[in-house]
């Protein structure tokens, strides 16, 4: 199935290669060369593209390329999904996928490639199993390594593959036993000149780090689970018990994972926080607009917005912009002609404005297209749905576990058209 | 540092060594001193050593062979792990001459005790193929073995393997269809997309085309929608039954009767669409798509919406795909028109993609949201995704007839655009609409007319000059001052420029000769000496055949017919329409080309096939009924299968250790078999509790043995609780029914009673193929005998029956019968049947199909159905044989007129309340 991957930086070099099967000439990349030249944004490369032997299937993560090279049918997703999940594995191993990372912890990447696939075809996926199979590097770990020449390749053989819960390994053991769960909510929302919602709709996610000894089988309820419109499962979770009583049972993995991922997609039941008062004009005589925008608070449901932050892709003819704003600081970045307003926390008595004109480029026709605004913000404890955990219980083992739950509401893509 | 004694030195040496193959230099050189590592003890070392290997063995045969022994000594380990990775790293050695040894070491490790050796084997299986495809067929022997494994680990990577190497022996998957169906959900999740490709295909060879009625369906759609409609939002395996239920009806209407299998396959990949993995989930959108109903395919909307959540990369896939779905079925992502709104900080080919989507969805009721939604987007900085958007346009005016003029109106707008692209991209979609209804619009023309002073496009210029020759009739002022100026320019515009040059003078001529005929004969001229040899040929062919002159033949008298001719105006397609003939989310599909290995999907079969060969052998006898039942439902309903008759017996040959066959089971397969596949959701959970029972069985027989014994009593006890509970609120209660996984006589009722929480516990783990099997909640041991005819009465014809407490599959309100017919005389008995039924007012029976011939000393069972109608009257009726009639009758203890029904303790609370 998936024959060789390159892992090729933004500059183009290829830094990484690993073949499963025979080895293929890296001239191939020349054609995905070719294409990525073609696209302006690296975003713009399509992700598959056909060469006259091969098939190339790239994803873009973390200013890198992960390049596939596929010789037969197979289903795009199915090798789009295994390449970010290489690279979901490299940022749990080393905190990071970057380039610089991989390149420090080349032969680990190279065996957890190794492992991952075996003759193209997905073998373990699991950063459980792997980790047995292959301990990710920690300070500790390579100070003990280099001192007492032991390897970070685990002397014990991976059991989890073998066993049928294989997102757990066996024998887990901690002195304090705890299980954390984050409610996380993103609003996705366009809004149109006048501030009406044209689009709406909450993305949440239940991320969970539950670090708990033995085997322990939970259960997760909540308040009022019928808001969940469409929801997806990490593998763990017991999809019966979720149709029938719509409770989340499941045998934990060990550490951080994603347990659920849900939508609420009914429009009246996403609030929005906040409202944006905008004009942005540009004037048909002179090199010169005007800017002025200020935003207030709307269905914060009585907490704070935090972290507001207002981002601007200006048209090409932009050149300056000389603004005052009266809360936060604004950047204009000249290069990508974007304008970032970082207001931070919104005060409902002080509204944020931020004013002044805006200079284009002499010469040029006024630019005919209004740019969006993008906000960025987070509430914290706050699910914006009103979602509520109602509680966790926990069978199998004796213990009496610490147990938490977080929300935070933050903005999706949530933009403003002008 | 290779040939060092410390480990360390060699771990950094072959540290090095690996890097540089990860950076793709080579290492060739240093193959000899690192094979003499092979067998080094420090497992770090030798991981990196077997990636070496592994790579550069294809280089460097003979020297490779060295290390062939090493792992020959690996594959006889006790431990699996080492047994499975000699194997892994031996059969990825592509060594041509140990071709041999790999063919043996697989054929070995497909029989091996531990299913990770067994998936393996299953991986090397392609990899030796692709050495030496001569070992095909020894191969799929070996496939074939493996296909027959019931453990969820082994079954991905087989039919990875299948997918491989004989894609096209798909017989081989009619005995495993039923299991890897039941086995599905706890596949891993690349495993289940392999799983999910191939039985798309598979059902299409073997089922019949669901929608083969469309006609039929539209007709009566109001009341299949409903139906359909329901089930969706009720818990699936209710599905089941209702289907149950309605299939007589539906049979009446139309002929067409899904077939079980065919059932099973869609309700268990269903679960699959809330995984988080987009290829599973895609991959079970497509066989929704290929192979539901149409009623039924809406419910993978929702999920393939939420993908566009996911990276760019997934999102460009699943638009593909929802774009040429929208084609077809337009009304399935409707509601989630919204959710394909442009953001401006998409990428331009999702972008584009999301417009495809919505010019398809596009249709007289959500017009004018989606046009309001273009004009925004026209404003865009991103120049491709606007003249997109006018193309977008310009499809939803032509499709819509109603919108039509307000879109032109638009358009013209945009005319007078600044930006170049925009204007010229407007006037090309602008021609098109134009051709459809050209009297109405000379203003537009002649305004277009005006632009080609300041458009440069050539695309745009030469649309605009097409149209001018084209109605040049409702423009004759101004028609031939354009080709004067075009005249003009001539020498300096691209060829299609030109060629439109040369076919506007063509027309003017033919229509206005007068004022054009110089202008016509200079632009011929110029034409004639151009240097594109297209250029030259047209205008030596118009020449002749407007211009006459002595020579010019016959065509000359009909230029006129053929420069201006009506031409019918263009139809704007999606790109996407006819991409269905490809298998959706497949890589062919995305390049709309066939890609290299691609499994076509095939057409639905004209008359199913045999349905029986899916039906896994059973070792004893079918009991008798089964037979003639299923006889007479196919003289009822044209292509109704034995239903279920074993599908769950699956497990049988194989599982021999399994004897300790209960005798209950024997006597009640018949009725089992005749069982649909579920009977409430209270089966749900009992799939936990079975699931887990069978885990055990697999692993420790003895302790399971034991642990019957102590579940003796719990079983009765369900029993009791059948008998009398109606609405049982409780919703633990589900663990306290006994389960009767098989019908199939070798197959052990498991009787579980378990605490909830280990109930659930288990759940998820499922392994065994009977898990998900359509199951039912039979009380299995102590069915009671009630006696209807004695041995003595009946002439030797005994007959006892009891009241199978299944759902009776014909109609869901009678009451299922199951009688057992023993000839305890020295004749045989003929043409059982039942005769003169007499009944209290409202009820009804539903009569066994007639026995032909029941032997001396044999015994048949039957199932009859009776309606009750919730009283304990009697039923009354003759029973007749070729001989003599018995007047018998059937009164029912109140507690078989009881069905249990799955509630959650809120549902009981108001059903509670309403009472």
């Amino acid at each position: 199935m998936i024959h060789s991957l390159f892992l090729i930086n933004h500059t183009g070099d290829i830094f990484l290669e690993k073949h499963w099967k025979s080895v293929i000439g890296r001239s191939v990349c020349d054609y995905f060369f070719e294409a990525r030249e073609k696209a302006v944004e690296p975003e713009n490369v399509p992700p598959v593209l056909q060469t006259p032997h091969h098939y190339l299937i790239s994803i873009y993560r973390g200013k890198l390329f992960f390049l596939s090279v596929i010789q037969t049918e197979v289903p795009p997703l199915f090798v789009i999904e295994f390449l970010h999940r290489v690279a979901d594995t490299i940022q749990d191993y080393f905190g990071e996928c970057s380039e610089g990372v991989i390149k420090d912890n080349v032969v680990t990447v190279y065996e957890l490639l190794e492992e991952m696939l075996d003759n193209g075809f997905p073998l373990a996926t699991e950063s459980n199993v792997l980790k047995e199979m292959i301990r990710p590097p920690t300070i500790l770990r390579s100070v003990v390594n280099t001192l007492t020449g032991a390897s970070n390749v685990g002397d014990t053989l991976p059991t989890g593959q073998l066993s049928n819960v294989p997102w757990r390994r066996v024998g887990v053991k901690y002195t304090n036993n705890e299980a954390y769960f984050d409610v996380i909510e993103e609003i996705d929302a366009i809004l149109d000149k006048s501030g009406t919602t044209v689009f709406a709709e909450i993305q949440g996610v239940i991320e969970a780090c539950v670090r708990l000894t033995g085997m322990p089988d939970l259960t997760l309820s909540f308040m009022n689970p019928r808001l969940l419109d469409d929801v997806s499962f990490h593998p763990c979770v017991r999809f019966k018990r979720w149709e029938s009583e719509r409770v989340l049972s499941f045998i934990p993995p060990d550490g951080n994972f994603t347990l659920m991922n849900y939508h609420v997609s009914s429009q009246n039941l996403v609030a929005i926080p906040v409202y944006v008062k905008q004009s942005i004009s540009f004037f048909e005589t002179g090199p010169c607009g005007r800017l002025d925008i200020t935003i207030g608070p709307k269905q914060t449901m009585g907490k704070t917005v935090e972290g507001l932050m207002v981002t601007i892709h200006m048209p090409k003819a932009v050149l300056s912009a000389n603004l005052t704003a009266t809360q936060g600081t604004y950047t204009y970045d000249l290069a990508t002609k974007v304008l970032v307003w970082d207001i931070g926390k919104l005060n409902p008595q002080k509204l944020p404005n931020l004013k002044g004109s805006l200079t284009t480029q002499a010469g040029t026709p006024k630019p005919e297209d209004n740019p969006s605004l993008n906000i960025d913000l987070k509430i914290q404890q706050l699910a914006i749905s009103g979602l509520k955990v109602s509680r966790l219980d926990m069978y199998g083992e004796k213990y009496k576990p610490f147990k938490g739950v977080k929300y935070l509401t933050k903005a999706g893509k949530f933009q403003v058209r002008t | 540092m290779l040939d060092s004694n410390k480990d360390s030195l060699k771990l950094e040496a072959m540290k090095r060594i690996v890097a540089m193959i990860a950076r793709g230099k080579n290492a060739s050189d240093l193959f000899p001193a690192v094979v003499k590592n092979v067998a080094c003890k420090n497992i770090e070392v030798k991981k990196l050593v077997y990636v070496y290997l592994v790579r550069y063995a294809e280089e460097q045969q003979d020297l490779a062979l060295l290390s062939i022994s090493t792992f020959q000594r690996g594959l006889k380990d006790p431990n699996q792990l080492i047994r499975a990775s000699a194997l892994r790293v031996l059969s990825s050695i592509r060594v041509t001459i140990i071709v041999p040894i790999m063919m043996l070491a697989i054929k070995e490790a497909a029989s091996d005790m531990s299913p990770y050796v067994r998936k393996t084997a299953a991986h090397a299986i392609p990899k030796l193929y692709s050495l030496d495809p001569e070992q095909k067929d020894q191969l799929i022997e070996v496939i074939e073995k493996l296909l027959a494994d019931k453990t969820t680990l082994v079954a991905g990577s087989v039919v990875m393997a299948f997918e491989e190497v004989c894609p096209e022996r798909i017989d081989l998957i009619h005995k495993n269809y039923r299991k890897l169906c039941n086995l599905l959900i706890d596949v891993e999740e690349w495993g289940q997309v392999v799983i999910i490709n191939m039985l798309t295909r598979y059902a299409r060879t073997q089922f019949l085309n669901p929608n083969m009625n469309e006609s039929l369906l539209e007709e009566g759609s109001g009341g299949d929608r409903t139906f359909y409609g329901s089930d969706e939002d009720e818990d699936e395996d209710e599905e089941e039954k209702e289907k149950k239920a309605e299939t007589p009806a539906m049979a009446k209407r139309k002929p067409y009767v899904m077939d079980p299998d065919h059932r099973l396959l869609l309700r268990n990949t269903k679960p699959l669409l809330q995984s988080r993995n987009a290829a599973v989930v895609m991959a079970v959108a497509q066989l929704y798509f290929h192979l539901a109903p149409k009623a039924e395919v809406g419910v993978i909307a929702k999920a393939l919406v939420r993908l566009l959540r996911s990276h760019s990369e997934v999102q460009y896939v699943v638009l593909q795909n929802v774009a040429t779905m929208t084609i077809k079925r337009r009304g399935m992502f409707e509601p989630y028109l919204k959710s394909f709104y442009i953001r401006s900080t998409d990428p331009t080919q999702i972008k584009v993609l999301k417009l495809e989507v919505l010019t398809n969805l596009a249709n007289e009721t959500n017009i004018s949201t989606i046009l309001r939604e273009f004009q925004t987007y026209i404003k865009s900085m991103d120049k491709d995704f606007v003249a997109a958007t006018i193309q977008a346009i310009g499809r939803c005016a032509t499709n819509i007839g109603e919108v039509r003029d307000t879109c032109l109106n638009g358009l013209v707008q945009l005319l007078s655009n600044r930006d170049e692209l925009v204007v010229a991209e407007s006037v090309v979609v602008i021609k098109k609409l134009l051709q459809m209804q050209p009297e109405k619009h000379s203003d537009i023309i002649k305004h277009m007319a005006k632009l080609t002073d300041n458009i440069q496009v050539p695309m745009a210029r030469a649309s605009i000059l097409w149209l001018i020759g084209e109605y040049c009739e409702h423009v004759p002022k101004i028609a031939p001052d354009v080709l004067r100026k075009m005249a003009k320019s001539f020498t300096n515009e691209e060829d299609i420029v030109k060629l439109q040059i040369i076919n506007l003078a063509a027309k003017l001529y033919l229509t206005n000769s007068k004022q054009t005929k110089l202008l016509t004969q200079y632009v011929l001229n110029l034409a004639k000496y151009d240097q594109n040899y297209d250029i030259r040929d047209r205008a030596r062919f118009i020449r002749q055949l407007i211009v006459p002159t002595e020579k010019s033949g016959a065509l000359s008298k009909y230029a006129k017919k053929l420069f201006l001719a009506l031409k019918p105006a263009p139809v704007l397609e999606s790109p996407f329409k006819d991409r269905d003939h490809f298998q959706l989310g497949s890589l062919s599909h995305l390049l709309n080309a066939k890609a290299g290995g691609y499994q076509e999907l095939p057409d639905w079969p004209e008359a199913a096939p045999d349905p029986s060969v899916r039906n896994v052998e059973v070792k004893d006898s079918v009991p008798e009924w089964t037979k003639c039942s299923s006889r007479e439902k196919r003289k009822e309903k044209k292509v109704e299968k034995p239903f279920y008759s074993d599908s769950e017996g699956e497990s049988g040959p194989t599982e021999s250790a399994d004897s300790e066959s209960d005798s209950a089971s024997g006597s009640e397969s018949g009725s089992g078999s005749e069982e649909s596949a579920s009977r409430s959701e209270s089966e749900e959970s009992e799939d936990g509790s079975e699931s887990e029972e069978e885990e055990e069985e697999e692993e420790e027989e003895k302790e399971k043995k034991k642990k019957k014994k102590e579940l003796k009593k719990p079983v009765q006890e369900s029993e009791r609780e059948m008998n009398t509970v109606t609405a049982e609120s409780h919703s633990h209660f589900t663990s306290l029914f006994s389960v009767e996984p098989a019908p199939s006589p070798q197959v052990t009722p498991v009787n579980t009673f378990l605490s909830n929480s280990l109930v659930t516990d288990l759940e998820g783990l499922s392994l065994s193929d009977t898990v998900l099997s359509p199951a039912t909640i039979a009380p299995s041991s102590a069915l009671k005998n009630y006696e209807l005819l004695h041995r003595i009465t009946g002439e030797g014809l005994s007959v006892e029956y009891c009241f199978s407490r299944q759902p009776f599959s014909p109609d869901a309100n009678m009451v299922a019968v199951q009688m057992q017919f023993t000839n305890n005389a020295t004749a045989d008995t003929k043409n059982l049947h039942i005769e003169d039924v007499k009944l209290q007012s409202g009820m009804r029976v539903k009569e066994f199909s007639e026995i032909e011939l029941l032997p001396a000393g044999e015994t048949a069972t039957a199932v009859m159905g009776i309606d009750f109608c919730d009283s304990t009257q009697a039923a009354n009726f003759q029973l007749c044989t070729h001989t003599r009639k018995f007047f018998v009758s059937i009164q029912p203890p109140v507690g078989e007129l009881m069905r249990p029904v799955f509630l959650t303790e809120n549902e009981f609370k108001k059903e509670q309340g309403e009472q």
